[in-house]
């Protein structure tokens, strides 16, 4: 589970980062992906070719999304405030159109992978199904960390979100930099969403919690770095399993958000985030 | 626009001959209104009116001293149950609903501590996490929630020999009268200028003399006190509760509906109120779209005009006091 919170709290990372945004339809973006998914492998289709059809499908929604309304909203200058605001407001729309299209009741998907293959490694069971999420939650993090600090379109996206007037000096498209951001975060959304829907049942909302976990995550580490993310999303798993274990299982959430409180509280820019500075 | 001789012209309300014949009028309005319309009419004006409490109470915290809160349904489960419990106790009516504004007030100061070192979306997920420690910690102890069933809450006698129905209608507009009596008050106060100062540049305003600490904390209370009564009223109305209609969405249809009356504007709680509840009935035929209605407002409100519905009313306002000159 853990690392699936650090897949969805990179994707909102990414996109604060680099826009200042906090992203509410994050979660709802990758339920759209996700159903997506599930109606390619209804039409038969092979388990790959659904799999890539939604990255690409929802990385495209996402950018249709920035250039459509969050620019026009820029121009006339909206608040901060006003452009989260457009993101619930996002987060509804695909809400409503989910309920429209696939209405409300519980689906299973196929997936290729499953959770009643157990294996007995010492004194802990792991299932395929959980192994495959944490090597797809290394691999895709893995990649990431390749393709932010090691390529060209790396570099510029580190750029414009450091500084977007030095960046668009430089003559770097900030604007489809930024598109870029906003695709690869709702790619990283499905992701998890893909590897989640099998562990859960797929309806509407079954993205709802692991949103506000991952959330939960990107905050606890630090809402400007991508390490922090990492760090941030694992230790909301692991101390969500660990109550839910030990503890009791009705609080599992309630614990996670105490920790989150706590942290802040002593270090409010979260663990790994650089301290914020202000000017009057 | 207008000369402004002392501090007394200042704080009048009614500033303006014409504007209290306006009120007046719509106030005559809203008393008149249970004799000329059917029931659902009272019924969804009730609704409107429990709402704009809590969603102005929201407004200042969020339009007005610039605190992004997504705790609104952990403070209205509060409210809605301290006054189950309150009025099973055998308190009167008013009391309970004053009962249940404080409890949810002291829990608003507890969460409003936080907001002394966070900001922005780190104070967002804080307030998330309290609403939603708020829902399960009332979903897993059947002491606090009266079980699975949900709690019974009596509802108001009718008075006057009017029908229970519209004897709701008229306390609950008076209710929401002094409560926007109240907002108005209070915004044109030295508090309210104190939670603008906080807003805009909170360093500047502690340099200006603004106990920081003091008015974010006065804030939350005021907004979570609101908010607590806006739970009990609902209680009162549905006549049950039910941990169930506290979750995250609540919370979610109150911000929106604090955004898409306009921040920051007493009045964009009442049309934020009206909003959220005339959409979903108006539309009640298309159930599964309304989500996408709400949410295209939204952007389009957002896009076209950021001060919201209120926003707009008194641009329309402004045009018709000057015209035909603009």
């Amino acid at each position: 589970m853990g690392s699936l919170y650090v897949l969805v709290a990179l994707g909102i990372v990414l996109i604060y980062r680099s826009t200042r945004i906090l992203n509410f339809a994050h979660g709802d973006m990758a339920t759209m992906g996700t159903f997506f998914a599930f109606t390619l492998l209804s039409f038969r289709l092979p388990f790959y070719v659904a799999f890539i059809g939604s990255l690409v499908f929802s990385g495209l929604l996402a950018i249709l999304f920035y250039f459509l309304i969050i620019i026009p909203a820029q121009r006339r200058e909206a608040t901060l405030l006003g452009q989260i605001t457009l993101t619930v407001g996002l987060g509804m729309i695909f809400q409503g159109v989910i309920v429209y299209l696939w209405g409300t009741d519980s689906k299973v998907m196929n997936f290729p992978l499953s959770d009643a293959t157990v294996w007995k490694v010492g004194p802990v069971y792991l299932n395929e199904l959980s192994l495959g999420t944490l090597a797809m939650g290394i691999i895709g993090s893995f990649f990431f960390y390749l393709l932010i600090q090691r390529t060209r379109i790396g570099l510029a996206m580190r750029a414009t979100s450091e500084n977007l007037p030095a960046a668009q000096t430089l003559a770097i498209p900030t604007r489809r930099i930024l598109a870029l951001a906003w695709g690869l975060a709702a790619f990283l959304g499905v992701l998890a969403g893909l590897f989640l829907a099998p562990a859960l049942l797929l309806d509407p909302f079954f993205m709802l919690e692991p949103f506000l976990k991952g959330f939960a995550g990107a905050i606890l580490g630090g809402l400007n770095s991508l390490p922090g993310a990492i760090v941030g999303g694992l230790i909301i798993g692991v101390a969500e399993s660990l109550t839910g274990g030990y503890v009791a299982l009705e609080f599992k959430n309630t614990v996670a958000f105490l920790i989150i409180i706590i942290v802040l509280l002593v270090k409010p820019e979260g663990l790994l985030g650089t301290e914020f500075k202000e000017r009057i | 626009m207008d000369l402004v001789e002392s501090y007394k012209d200042e704080l009048r309300l009614i500033d303006r001959p014409w504007k209290g014949f306006w009120v007046g009028l719509l106030v005559l309005t809203l008393i008149l209104l249970p004799w000329f319309t059917g029931e659902d009419l009272v019924y969804i004006a009730t609704l409107v009116f429990i709402y704009s409490i809590g969603v102005q109470g929201q407004n200042i915290l969020i339009g007005y001293t610039g605190q992004i809160s997504l705790g609104q349904a952990g403070f209205l489960a509060i409210g809605a149950f301290t006054y189950g419990h309150l009025s099973r106790a055998g308190v009167p009516l008013l009391g309970g609903l004053l009962g249940a504004g404080l409890v949810a007030a002291l829990f608003g100061v507890l969460v409003g501590f936080p907001s002394l070192r966070l900001k922005g979306p780190y104070l967002a997920i804080v307030t998330l996490g309290f609403g939603i420690a708020a829902y399960q910690l009332f979903t897993a102890y059947e002491f606090l929630s009266g079980g699975r069933m949900g709690m019974i809450v009596p509802k108001l006698k009718p008075f006057f020999g009017l029908s229970r129905e519209v004897s709701m209608y008229y306390f609950t507009l008076l209710v929401g009268l002094c409560f926007t009596l109240l907002s108005y008050n209070l915004i044109s106060s030295y508090i309210g200028r104190a939670f603008i100062s906080v807003r805009d540049n909170d360093i500047a305003a502690e340099v200006l003399g603004v106990n920081l600490t003091q008015y974010k904390l006065l804030s939350f209370a005021v907004s979570s006190f609101y908010t607590g009564v806006h739970g009990a009223l609902y209680g009162i109305f549905l006549g049950f509760l039910d941990p169930q209609m506290f979750t995250f969405l609540e919370t979610i249809t109150m911000f929106i509906a604090v955004v898409i009356g306009g921040l920051a504007l007493v009045e964009g709680g009442i049309f934020g109120a009206a909003f959220v509840i005339l959409i979903p009935y108006i539309f009640n035929e298309y159930k599964e779209l309304v989500p996408v209605i709400y949410g295209g407002t939204v952007i389009v409100v957002m896009i076209f005009e950021p001060l919201g519905l209120a926003g707009r009313w008194l641009k329309i306002r402004l045009y018709f006091r000057n015209w035909p000159f603009r």
